[in-house]
């Protein structure tokens, strides 16, 4: 792991009753940076996500956040902001309720200083406190999804697939708020099917085919490799590329 | 622990106001009351308000757990990525469910013997054990619903799996047992027979408070010698070291599974 990598994974395997999700992954997300990880479904994604959160355990291979590895800690989730793909909450309990139990659980942890209570405002949450989170709308609820992420200002935040659902100015003041996050100099790694959105955010790609990251570079990186300025024609330019010429060899621009 | 009792009070909240507990409150409640208006005088209530139990109150303990730890799964998923052990988390949901359960048959059973007047006097102790084995049962099949649901991943598997085994321990465990007893009526079967109805935690739950009543005399010898045992001081340390064992393993079982569980 280099000096300012946030998280580096090394070599690490998965399998689900026989198939493969992660075949051998390393890689470093460097601190200050925008990743996002694209992928066709079951590419090996959210497996990989969720082997550096810790709910997955991995077969084989190390995740390290900083300088410490992962494996049977939960101290180090305080710096990390989580958003998941979907979220259902325990129904009868209201907003507030909710707010409150996750901050109670950060309460006395270090590492968990002011909050960050931009979204929750501006996704207008504290108007609807008292309702009981059965009964909110699937686009509602991934906004408080969202904002229970940023709430305690992490230092590294991870999104899965974070505008999915989100109505399109929901996604905006997302998109907004990932954005400033860099600017503030946190890190952010995050799933998207959205190349347009990625485009707009992403500083560094990892793309993942069958459990592999299949490229590992910048966009610029990207570009000047497939020679297509687009990045969605980049991307299937290079897993045409790869169909075609030697397969199974992947493209890491940034060791060569 | 500390993290622990914080999602167990969350727990608690979401719980006793969920609509299925409530109801379950409420039919308790009316089951007791009625038993209570037609059926004399309150040993004779005590009894049948047993059978009620011990039926329904294993079921409800694994059906509503089994239903309720699937449905809690994705937010599962949010607490796990949360700065929260995965002991905390196992622990303090299951704590929660069976203090809210908990709380919910022992208003509803012990609610009208109070308004009865029962409270205290001779039917004190009686009720006392029927609603203290009741609760055992109430955190044994809790902690069997959790051990399910986190073992199996398929719900219909989870659900079928603990419905089987209600079935099994209140129904055919106790129709091998008569089998068994019809088939060696020439021998000494009484011993085995008393060790044979401690393996299953309903019927050891059952025997328990037929002691408390005085119709055990009905039984007959076997009566007799279940009385000489049970209710002596060994047997009743016995049996209530038998009902922790019975709460222990599932408890034990399911936490390691869902330490080691990918989710």
């Amino acid at each position: 792991m280099r000096e300012n990598d946030v998280i580096g994974i090394e070599n690490l395997s998965k399998s689900f009753g026989g198939v493969r999700a992660l075949d051998g992954v390393s890689l470093a997300v460097r601190a200050g940076t925008v990743t996002a990880v694209l992928g066709p479904n079951a590419s090996g994604k959210s497996t990989l996500i969720k082997c550096i959160l810790g709910l997955v355990n991995p077969d084989e291979g190390e995740v390290h956040l900083e300088d410490a590895p992962v494996k049977g800690e939960w101290r180090y989730r305080a710096r990390i902001g989580y958003m998941p793909q979907s979220a259902k909450f325990p129904e009868n309990l209201t907003v507030d309720e909710l707010f409150a139990l996750l901050k109670d659980i950060r309460k006395d942890l270090p590492g968990s200083g002011a909050l960050d209570t931009e979204l929750y405002e501006r996704f207008g949450l504290s108007a609807i406190g008292r309702r009981r989170l059965g009964v909110l709308s699937g686009g509602t609820r991934q906004r408080i999804n969202a904002a229970i992420a940023f709430l305690f200002a992490p230092p590294l935040l991870i999104l899965d697939e974070p505008t999915v659902g989100l109505d399109p100015l929901s996604a905006v003041i997302l998109r907004d708020k990932i954005r400033d996050q860099r600017a503030g100099g946190r890190t952010v790694l995050l799933t998207s099917h959205l190349v347009g959105e990625v485009e707009e955010m992403a500083d560094h790609i990892v793309y993942m085919l069958e459990g592999r990251p299949f490229f590992d570079g910048s966009i610029d990186d990207l570009r000047r490799l497939t020679s297509e300025p687009k990045l969605e024609r980049a991307i299937v330019r290079l897993m045409e590329e790869n169909r075609s010429g030697a397969s199974g060899q992947n493209t890491d621009v940034r060791n060569s | 622990m500390g993290q622990a009792v914080k999602i167990l009070t969350y727990e608690i909240h979401n719980l006793v106001r969920s609509r299925w507990l409530i109801g379950m409150g409420v039919l308790l409640l009316a089951a007791t009351e009625v038993l209570f208006r037609f059926g004399g005088d309150p040993s004779r209530a005590v009894t049948s308000l047993m059978n009620v139990v011990f039926l329904i109150v294993p079921l409800v303990s694994l059906v509503l757990g089994t239903v309720y730890f699937y449905s809690s799964r994705e937010f599962n998923e949010l607490l796990l990525a949360q700065p929260v052990n995965r002991t905390a988390i196992y622990l303090g949901k299951l704590a929660g469910f069976t203090a809210a359960l908990s709380l919910v048959f022992a208003l509803g059973t012990g609610l009208p013997f109070l308004l009865h007047g029962y409270g205290l006097g001779d039917y004190a102790g009686k009720v006392a054990i029927l609603l203290l084995v009741g609760e055992a049962l109430v955190i044994i099949f809790s902690a069997v619903a959790f051990l399910a649901a986190t073992r199996y991943e398929d719900r219909v598997k989870g659900l079928g799996s603990v419905i089987l085994l209600w079935f099994f321990l209140s129904a055919v465990y106790d129709g091998l047992l008569l089998l068994a007893v019809h088939a060696f009526h020439r021998y000494p079967y009484e011993t085995p027979l008393m060790a044979l109805v401690m393996l299953n935690p309903i019927d050891l739950g059952r025997i328990l408070v037929l002691l408390q009543l005085d119709i055990s005399a009905l039984m007959g010898f076997t009566g007799a010698l279940f009385r000489k045992f049970y209710g002596s001081g060994v047997g009743t340390a016995v049996s209530s070291a038998m009902l922790v064992l019975y709460a222990a393993i599932p408890i034990v079982l399911g936490l390691l599974s869902f330490r080691r569980k990918d989710f």
